[in-house]
């Protein structure tokens, strides 16, 4: 992300409050109001957003995150004028287009032309336009053959398809999205994501709301974690996550957040030490690439824990895991330890890392799915790993060339495929 | 200071407002407004195999059934023109119900766009009430050919059927604004109207023209003439149908008095456009 610092932000709020007034006894109709001019007059206010103050600069693929109920659709909903705000002020720059639900507004009984000219104008184009970008639209959509059905013969795939389809055709600098890509299959997201990629590179701004952290630390530059209305963190998405990893231990143990810096998990144990060997046995911080390395970690238990799983991951500057093994992937039963052990992990592996800076990592978690924290080691070590050639990829492995002159019909060259 | 900080507001962009009833775009509105009343006429239209025909059965069989007994066989009005001044009459009742009726649950039955897409909210009441004009325009049609059927000579006196339109469109669309805006705020509007509604019929000389009901009484049949809805069809059938009914002016009494249903229709809107604009930012909340 290059600095722009004579570009003012394209995205600015500030001091933003929203509470929703919740009537302490419904009172819906007229007759009751008349009936009982005085009785339920209280109103409990739900306080959605607790003075936010942020801004996204031009061309940044912002991040909002929380759990459910922490304002962040709220916001989105403020942000897209679909709510009105009760403090603050909030500007944008360019047009704004709102990905909040595919398809609204979609009716059945109407083939595709009608349906995508009625939403393209509802998202912010001219009717001409609309009209004109329609074959553009259907062919995204892979649906020429079903464009004279009735939008109710469509499958689920196709509906989808096309409302996305109509809402990437509407020129905005800005797009508010809110979790669209929950819909549809793996493929379907894939294709989601290329042309929010694609329409970062054009220099759009992205505001992508969801509550997935993997989502964000793939796609995202910057993120935001509200919680209870409230700005918990701000900034490169990796410290985000952590804070809202935190913040879910958090609500499962029914303890405080951790202070940045302070360690993540439960700590019914603890790493207490873990380092890094090389070939020859010695413990370093800088590793030849293609040696065999292992990665020694030291955990005293103070609980009895069962099969818990330890998961060592390698991180390269654009905090992406390259490298990650786990006693979840290769031997689940590592079995029982008890309060007071001390035990030693040990784990040997090709360094197969490109040339490059990385941290490990390694996670203790209970049994399961590797989600239930114990200890997080983490922020200790920072490795280099050197070669003897320069790497274009983020892994460099053992490999092997044969180039042998001949015509088109000489057989190709004999490569051993196995080492 | 001060001009700094505005300098620096501005570079900001556009603020972002909440939602309201035109958002600050009246072509927006205008445009959306026609792209959601032709959709939805289209649905009606094509909807089923009769299409058209369904949409135009419900005011020719009332009208059917009420000449049978009022000009057969009660012989209310021995005139030949009852019928053509019956059925204008039946028309346009139809289009100012099916107006406000279909307004007052429009916002509720567009809720998941009020949720969802930020647009002039005003645009909901209004298709509803484009709608209804389409439908209007169509049955109008079926009136022409009727009276023409009945030996009345078209004239230019039916171009003044326009501004009268006009004024009925309005008055219509001060109502749906109102009720579209109430609604979402007292759920018992909708009973509420119906029985307005079906006391519009009645009131608004629709069945008995305001010929007969001057024989009960004078003043009450001027008084009724007041109600916008009975001085427009009463002005309609003068133009329309036949002179020799009495035009607005002569049924209430004096031209001046004309001022009242215009004041009426003036008022109405005005409130209602005012209600809708003060509720549009809260609809999606309230919803």
């Amino acid at each position: 992300m290059q600095e722009q610092p004579d570009r003012p932000p394209a995205v600015t709020v500030e001091h933003v409050s929203k509470s929703f007034k919740t009537p302490t006894e419904a009172r819906h109709t007229l007759k009751e109001r008349v009936l009982h001019p005085l009785r339920g007059r209280g109103e409990r206010a739900f306080e959605a957003l607790k003075d936010l103050s942020f801004t996204v600069e031009e061309g940044e693929f912002f991040g909002i995150v929380g759990r459910n109920g922490s304002g962040k659709s709220t916001l989105l909903k403020c942000l897209a004028g679909i709510y009105s705000v009760d403090e603050g002020r909030m500007w944008r720059r360019g047009r704004m287009s709102t990905f909040i639900e595919l398809g609204v507004g979609f009716n059945p009984d109407l083939a595709a032309y009608d349906n995508v000219v009625l939403n393209g104008i509802m998202m912010g184009l001219t009717p001409t336009e609309a009209k004109a970008r329609y074959a553009r639209i259907i062919e995204f959509a892979e649906l020429e053959e079903f464009q004279d059905l009735k939008l109710k013969n469509y499958s689920s795939g196709m509906h989808v398809r096309l409302a996305f389809s109509v809402a990437i055709q509407v020129d905005a600098d800005v797009l508010l999205i809110d979790e669209v890509l929950a819909v549809g299959d793996a493929a379907f997201q894939q294709k989601c994501f290329d042309v929010f990629h694609r329409m970062r590179e054009e220099g759009k701004t992205i505001l992508f709301v969801t509550h997935d952290m993997g989502t964000v630390n793939r796609f995202c530059d910057r993120a935001m974690l509200l919680d209870h209305g409230a700005m918990v963190a701000i900034g490169d998405p990796r410290t985000v996550g952590d804070h809202y990893l935190e913040l879910n231990f958090a609500v499962q143990a029914g303890t405080q957040p951790h202070q940045v810096g302070e360690r993540a998990g439960d700590g019914s144990a603890r790493i207490v030490d873990a380092w890094l060997e090389d070939h020859y046995g010695l413990r370093r911080a800088q590793f030849l690439s293609g040696t065999r390395n292992i990665f020694h970690a030291v955990v005293e238990f103070d609980e009895t824990e069962e099969d818990p799983s330890l998961t060592v991951a390698f991180r390269n500057e654009h905090h992406q895991n390259v490298l990650v093994v786990s006693t979840l992937i290769d031997n689940r039963e590592i079995g029982t330890f008890h309060a007071g052990d001390v035990v030693h992990f040990a784990v040997s592996f090709d360094n197969v890392l490109a040339p490059g800076r990385y941290e490990p990592i390694a996670n203790l978690s209970h049994a399961g799915e590797g989600h239930d924290l114990i200890d997080r080691w983490e922020n200790q070590l920072s490795i280099i790993v050197r070669a003897l050639h320069p790497s274009g990829g983020v892994v460099d492995v053992p490999h092997e060339w044969k180039i042998e002159h001949g015509t088109l019909d000489t057989p190709a060259p004999f490569v051993e495929s196995t080492a | 200071m001060a001009s700094a900080t505005v300098a620096r507001r501005t570079d900001l962009g556009e603020p972002i407002k909440g939602p309201s009833a035109l958002a600050g775009d009246f072509r927006r509105t205008l445009t959306l407004t026609t792209a959601i009343a032709k959709n939805d006429f289209k649905l009606r239209f094509f909807g089923s195999v009769l299409g058209y025909l369904w949409q135009l059965m419900r005011p020719l069989m009332l009208f059917g059934v009420l000449y049978l007994m009022f000009a057969v066989i009660f012989k209310v009005s021995t005139e030949p023109s009852f019928g053509v001044a019956l059925l204008l009459g039946i028309v346009l009742y139809t289009f100012f119900a099916e107006a406000t009726a279909g307004a007052v649950t429009c916002v509720m039955d567009r809720e998941n766009l009020v949720r969802k897409i930020h647009f002039p909210r005003l645009v909901i009441p209004m298709a509803v009430v484009l709608v209804a004009t389409f439908n209007l325009g169509l049955n109008l049609i079926v009136v022409f050919i009727f009276a023409l059927a009945n030996g009345i000579a078209p004239s230019l006196s039916w171009l003044g059927l326009i501004p009268l339109l006009l004024l009925l469109i309005v008055f219509a669309a001060g109502l749906a604004m109102l009720l579209a805006a109430l609604y979402v705020r007292y759920r018992d509007v909708e009973p509420i109207w119906d029985v307005v509604l079906q006391l519009t019929f009645y009131g608004s000389l629709i069945l008995v023209p305001y010929e007969v009901v001057r024989r009960a009484s004078e003043l009450g049949a001027s008084a009724l003439v007041a109600n916008p809805l009975a001085a427009i069809l009463q002005e309609a059938r003068h133009l329309v149908v036949d002179p020799s009914y009495a035009s607005a002016a002569n049924a209430l009494g004096s031209p001046t008095l004309l001022l009242v249903p215009l004041a009426l229709v003036t008022a109405t809107f005005a409130l209602g456009l005012w209600v809708f604009n003060r509720e549009a930012p809260r609809i999606a909340e309230l919803l």
